[in-house]
């Protein structure tokens, strides 16, 4: 990477919280990264780890009324999305930040037709004319690569495949050509030939466009195929971060290396043992203040009660410094 | 195949067709041809992986194996009995040696039941043990598939995805069966979950010499578990061979695009990928002919209209539809 490329959003030292019976939990704590102009920047980690939350209180599309961030700062562009407000922050989704969520059924609304659904964000957003509107929207959808547009634009969501209708929400994120994408589990519910296509045709645009994209995943394939630089998140936490060559070639936290030796890979012998990371991730309310992959794996040691730093080891390189995680 | 051993399941010809009705009268106007003529053995103590697109057939397959579908036509053959048209009743004592595991463990758990009621269940249908023995045998399958005794007066709702699945496995082993389709077993779970749960299949088979049909969409999960592989595309197997050959040496078309399709976890390592345009064809209306390669618009497509496409040996152990469009022109000339 160049010398301090521009950063499009810098988000720093995040807090967002849900009010549960339980009380106040904290699912993303202390979680900072940037994103610089024109890259893609993959948040990895478990189900329950806070990546989507991460993702979501950048946009504040928290689930409400219960999700609240409660500290930190997400700049996008120099303004602070935290403290923006709903009109500022209705201007800014959809025309300069785009998102794509993971299940393209539950995105697009089944009694609409897709052209109305995806024209409507023009309408919005420019201020054009219905047939303008319904004009961008074909040429978008071809954009997409979405076999015969015209037709299409009078479907209904159902009638189309799931690859169809994720790319149905891509040309919807797209359609303002936004500065900066997040993508929640783009691929996720699609199959491997499908998903193929759908990064391709994600890379595609991004290079086009010239946007920056935040990608969550929890397949560390698809962070190998399309980020340029790697968060893995770990209990709401971030435990690493680094250009996506250096977390592949040379993870340095415990649980980066045990989630990379867990998958099964087409070169290892079949019927091998593979690597596993015993226990299951501890629920939000169990959430210890120290490391808590240390958490996971049973230490309780006095060095593992403290949450341990968060420090540059290398350059550009990241990690949580437990001295039971890091370092052994 | 040779006949070294007898097989422990095989199919032939097996179709499962959906009706499709339409009209006032709900006639039935066409057929959703899910498993369209499939011929499989499975030899005992071996896995037998099955990958495929969704909505290639691969779990409606796995269903009509075990009878929980009637299969339209061809037979099923288990241990020398043809059990495609056995009745329920005959069909139960046969369960005991066929289980199946399922996709989501969330909806194949019964939530009002505790975990020791769902694994003595299956006891308690066969009739087997008393009540002091059943309880004996519900917490050595616990302890076998690692989860604490403390687990069983417990509901499935209560546990981690992961640890419903080895409830889902207990209970398919609870009888000792020969044979488990494994339908989508981890498909639900997260990486480091999912590697426990293959390794405890892995193990399960060492320890109890198990069969299992593993089916899913994963290609490096099902080549990790496999002896063999069989692809699977539109209901029709279309490749077929040990799990090493169909890695490092596959012959048909699908499975190459299938295979460039998996994204590598080495970001250094930049394959040339085949990327397929469109999605699997409908399998109401499924093309007259070479079904892959209608998809992929090949030159000699019509050629194959009326030809017959089935599955032919083209090494040791290796098996491939017999289809212009989707072998090289060498492998077509060796198959002729």
């Amino acid at each position: 990477m160049s010398e301090t490329p521009k950063k499009i959003l810098e988000v720093d030292q995040l807090i967002t919280s849900f009010e549960t019976e339980k009380g106040l939990l904290r699912a993303v704590d202390h979680v900072s990264f940037s994103v610089p102009e024109g890259k893609t920047v993959g948040i990895v980690g478990e189900s329950g780890c806070g990546k989507s939350v991460t993702a979501m209180s950048i946009v504040r599309l928290l689930p409400q009324p219960s999700g609240k961030i409660l500290g930190g700062h997400v700049y996008f562009q120099g303004h602070d999305l935290v403290r923006a407000s709903d009109a500022e922050l209705r201007k800014i989704r959809g025309a300069q930040i785009g998102v794509i969520f993971q299940e393209p059924m539950a995105a697009l609304n089944p009694v609409h037709r897709i052209g109305k659904q995806v024209s409507e964000v023009f309408r919005v957003h420019q201020k054009i004319s219905k047939r303008d509107a319904w004009d961008a929207a074909t040429e978008m959808l071809a954009a997409v690569r979405i076999p015969a547009p015209e037709k299409r634009m009078m479907d209904y969501p159902h009638h189309l495949s799931g690859g169809m209708r994720q790319r149905v929400v891509i040309a919807l994120a797209l359609a303002c050509k936004p500065s900066l994408l997040i993508a929640d589990e783009p691929t996720t519910a699609l199959d491997v030939t499908v998903q193929a296509q759908i990064l391709d045709l994600l890379k595609r645009l991004q290079a086009e466009m010239g946007m920056a994209t935040v990608l969550i995943t929890h397949d560390l394939g698809v962070i190998a195929e399309t980020c340029d630089e790697v968060v893995v998140m770990y209990g709401g936490r971030v435990v690493e971060k680094a250009s996506a060559s250096e977390i592949f070639t040379n993870p340095l936290h415990a649980y980066t290396r045990g989630l990379l030796q867990s998958i099964p890979r087409m070169d290892t012998p079949s019927k091998s043992l593979l690597h596993t990371i015993p226990g299951t991730v501890a629920s939000l309310a169990d959430y210890t203040h120290g490391c808590r992959f240390c958490q996971r794996m049973g230490r309780t040691s006095p060095v593992t009660r403290e949450r341990p730093k968060f420090a540059e080891v290398m350059p550009g390189h990241w990690v949580e410094t437990c001295p039971e995680c890091y370092g052994k | 195949m040779e006949n070294r051993t007898l097989p422990l399941l095989s199919c032939k010809d097996l179709c499962v067709h959906f009706p499709v009705r339409g009209g006032v009268l709900l006639r039935q106007t066409g057929a959703v041809r899910a498993v369209d003529g499939v011929s499989l053995e499975i030899q005992p103590g071996e896995t037998l992986g099955l990958v495929g697109e969704s909505g290639c057939g691969k779990s409606t397959f796995g269903k009509a194996l075990v009878r929980l579908l009637q299969p339209t036509s061809g037979e099923v053959i288990f241990q020398n009995t043809n059990i495609t048209h056995l009745s329920q009743a005959r069909l139960r004592p046969l369960r005991r040696d066929i289980q199946m595991i399922f996709q989501d463990p969330a909806e194949s758990l019964d939530p009002r039941m505790s975990v020791r009621s769902i694994i003595e269940e299956p006891y308690i249908i066969h009739g087997l043990g008393s009540r002091t023995e059943r309880l004996a045998w519900v917490n050595e399958l616990l302890d076998r598939v690692g989860l604490p005794l403390s687990a069983a007066e417990r509901y499935s709702f209560e546990f981690s995805g992961g640890q419903r699945q080895r409830i889902g496995i207990a209970r398919a082993l609870a009888l000792k069966p020969k044979l488990i389709v494994c339908d989508e077993p981890v498909s639900a779970l997260d990486v480091s979950v999912q590697s426990q749960i293959l390794n405890l299949l892995v193990e399960l088979q060492r320890d109890f010499g198990l069969c299992y049909l593993f089916i899913a969409h994963d290609l490096s999960v099902v080549k990790h578990v496999s002896d063999r592989v069989a692809v699977m595309y539109l209901g029709k197997i279309v490749e077929l061979a040990n799990s090493e050959q169909i890695y490092h040496n596959p012959r048909h078309a699908y499975t190459k695009a299938l295979l460039s399709a998996v994204p590598s976890t080495n970001p250094l390592e930049r394959r040339e990928r085949i990327l397929l345009e469109g999605d699997v064809p409908s399998p109401i209306d499924p093309p007259a002919g070479s079904a892959f390669g209608h998809r992929i618009s090949h030159p000699r497509y019509n050629e194959t209209i009326g030809m017959d496409l089935s599955l032919k040996q083209i090494s040791n152990d290796h098996w491939v539809a017999a289809d212009p469009c989707c072998v090289s022109e060498e492998d077509w000339e060796k198959l002729q």
